[in-house]
């Protein structure tokens, strides 16, 4: 038991990695409005952040500067370096979703998901 | 004297300028402005990439692959580009496509963009392609991921530009992005723990730490994700449901430079992965691949072509077909073979050129006509027989007629299996070919028996849109003709992975 608890506090930030990408996804799947899509999409991404950031991390370890002293013990920093292109591409993603969601408004007047298919139901005759 | 010192700096950076040139060229495009000056810095991007890629082709072909370091920093620290026989074989697709679309799309994309936003168009489609091509030369897992990024986000906008004509294609770019972004995050997550397992990105590098470790959970969480993120962008069957609005909606031009490279390059990045950095010598991956990515591939053929026979959309019809056509490289890549895998190569590229040309005609077909509804186009083969006969050159490529590009796939298909004694897939594969059959035959029918609508307006196909229709089918054409040269090359890189498998039934 006890070592049960200390695997699963050992292992929080994984824990909330996978929690978070859980509620994203789900929100990305369950919502028709787009931009809470777009909000579900940035949970999904920032839990792979905080993946790769907990990855690289060394217990105790200090910023990976070089100060000279021997024997420092210091946080692995290609997977932090990663990340930042990662988030670079999140956001461009975000920016690309959130000027669809405003054309879509504009031509649909609607950003439900439900309206715009019921338009689509009554455009296209079978 | 300086032509020689351009020639030698060319032949050592070759690697890298295959993908700069168009990188470069995108931005020159964005700060031109005018669009017949930013179509022609494209375009000459295009064929010079094309150029680049033939040479480091011929260049692989001959002195075996050829390794790079980006920036002089050396590998396994520094980003590393690769081209081996597998990538350079894959490469010259690509940027071919794109520089048969690039002309085409001179002549089509006045109906979907106005005239001053045109330069922007050029360089989503530049950087979608330079995307494409860093995918597919690099050899460094995270710049897959980068460049997967740069390319699926140039394709976003690329298929949202379809929306100045109808706004479905705005609804249908948004579900791309959405798909798209969930594949490549958990592409991230499984190269996320590639390294944890490694702690190395580099291609090779992984490869050889994975070779000599024995596969461990983390290793196969990495293969898990990987399978999956991957599926979603090439549509494997049940992640597909992105691919056939966002087919239909984009331009035409768009539509066929991405069906004929975005799926292809993923399905590469899913052959690397599967064959050079995890190997399949752990049973859990090569089950993996045995029992589900083989059943899917198969439930994809037959679901996928039946939806294909229902289809009113004459777009829609051919991108289902594509979903079809995924699965038949899927199940080559899952028998484990150097023929398998030689089958699914070949059908890579026999069906970009094939898919390519098909909704290039397609494109010409709605320009005219205004619509790409069949019930609309009773007859129409009688008013534009030359269009339906490229339609229907395309077509029969997709059964795989004798003499056609798809035929050679086909048989290489059939072939494969047969040598690895599952001879129910064989059965299964020319089955299938009916349901190809079927929708063909529709359009056949609709399009030369159909009672033809006298008062329907045909407006005039620009050349710029004729001549690369008809010359890039021309292409597919020969490939089906002269299969030697695709041949050589898929089996080429097919036994450069799979060396331990070599001479396996010939």
């Amino acid at each position: 038991m006890a070592d049960l608890i200390r695997s699963i506090a050992g292992h929080y930030n994984y824990w909330m990695f996978v929690i978070l990408m859980m509620t994203g996804l789900f929100i990305v799947v369950s919502r028709g409005n787009l931009i809470k899509k777009i909000a579900g999409l940035n949970i999904f991404q920032t839990s792979v952040f905080l993946f790769y950031i907990s990855m690289g991390k060394v217990t105790g370890g200090t910023a990976p500067v070089n100060t000279g002293r021997a024997g420092e013990v210091y946080s692995n920093p290609l997977p932090h370096v990663l990340i930042l292109t990662a988030i670079v591409v999140g956001i461009a993603t975000t920016a690309v979703g959130l000027a669809l969601a405003v054309r879509i408004k504009e031509s649909y007047g609607s950003i439900e998901e439900d309206v715009i298919e019921d338009m689509h139901r009554t455009e296209r005759p079978a | 004297m300086i032509a020689g010192a351009t020639a030698g700096f060319i032949a050592k950076h070759l690697p890298v300028l295959v993908v700069l040139v168009p990188l470069m060229a995108a931005p020159a495009c964005l700060i031109t402005g005018n669009r017949h000056a930013t179509w022609a810095i494209a375009t000459l991007a295009s064929w010079t990439s094309f150029a680049l890629t033939v040479a480091l082709f011929i260049r692989v072909a001959g002195q075996g692959p050829l390794s790079y370091s980006l920036g002089g920093w050396a590998a396994p620290f520094g980003i590393e580009y690769r081209a081996d026989a597998l990538n350079a074989f894959i490469l010259p697709l690509i940027a071919g496509i794109a520089s048969f679309a690039l002309p085409y799309a001179r002549g089509s994309i006045g109906r979907d963009v106005e005239p001053r936003q045109q330069n922007l168009f050029y360089s989503a489609l530049l950087l979608c392609l330079a995307g494409l091509l860093g995918v597919t030369i690099t050899g460094d897992v995270f710049n897959i991921f980068v460049f997967l990024e740069i390319s699926s986000l140039a394709s976003y906008v690329l298929v949202a530009a379809g929306g100045g004509r109808d706004r479905r294609a705005f609804k249908a770019a948004f579900d791309y992005l959405i798909m798209g972004t969930i594949g490549a995050s958990f592409f991230v997550i499984g190269i996320g723990f590639l390294y944890m397992a490694t702690g190395t990105l580099n291609i090779a590098d992984l490869a050889h730490r994975l070779a000599t470790a024995p596969a461990d959970r983390t290793v196969r969480m990495a293969y898990g994700f990987i399978l999956v993120g991957i599926g979603l962008k090439l549509a494997m069957m049940p992640l597909h449901q992105w691919l056939p609005n966002a087919y239909s909606y984009a331009p035409p031009a768009v539509t066929a430079f991405l069906a004929a490279t975005a799926t292809k390059v993923s399905l590469y990045v899913l052959i690397r992965f599967l064959y050079t950095v995890f190997g399949l010598d752990d049973p859990f991956e090569a089950q993996t691949l045995k029992l589900l990515v083989m059943p899917l591939g198969i439930i994809g053929i037959f679901a996928a072509s039946t939806v294909a026979i229902f289809q009113n959309d004459i777009r829609r019809m051919f991108a289902w077909s594509s979903i079809a056509q995924a699965g038949y490289m899927l199940t080559g890549i899952a028998l484990m073979t150097p023929q398998g895998l030689a089958a699914s190569l070949v059908n890579i590229v026999n069906h970009g050129l094939t898919k390519g040309a098909l909704f290039m005609a397609v494109g010409m077909l709605t320009l005219a006509t205004g619509t790409s509804r069949l019930s609309d186009l009773r007859g129409i083969g009688r008013t534009m027989p030359w269009t339906m006969a490229a339609i229907l050159a395309g077509g029969l490529g997709l059964i795989g007629v004798p003499l056609t590009a798809g035929f050679i796939s086909k048989w290489a298909l059939v072939s494969a299996a047969l040598d690895a004694g599952q001879w129910w897939l064989a059965g299964a594969v020319l089955l299938s070919s009916l349901l190809a059959l079927g929708y063909v035959w529709r359009i056949v029918e609709t399009a030369c028996f159909g009672k033809a609508d006298e008062t329907r307006v045909i407006e005039p196909v620009p050349l710029a849109m004729v001549i690369p229709a008809w010359g890039l089918l021309a292409v597919s054409l020969y490939a089906g003709v002269q299969p030697a040269l695709i041949m050589e090359g898929a089996n080429a890189a097919a036994r450069s992975l799979l060396p331990h498998l070599t001479g396996v039934g010939g």
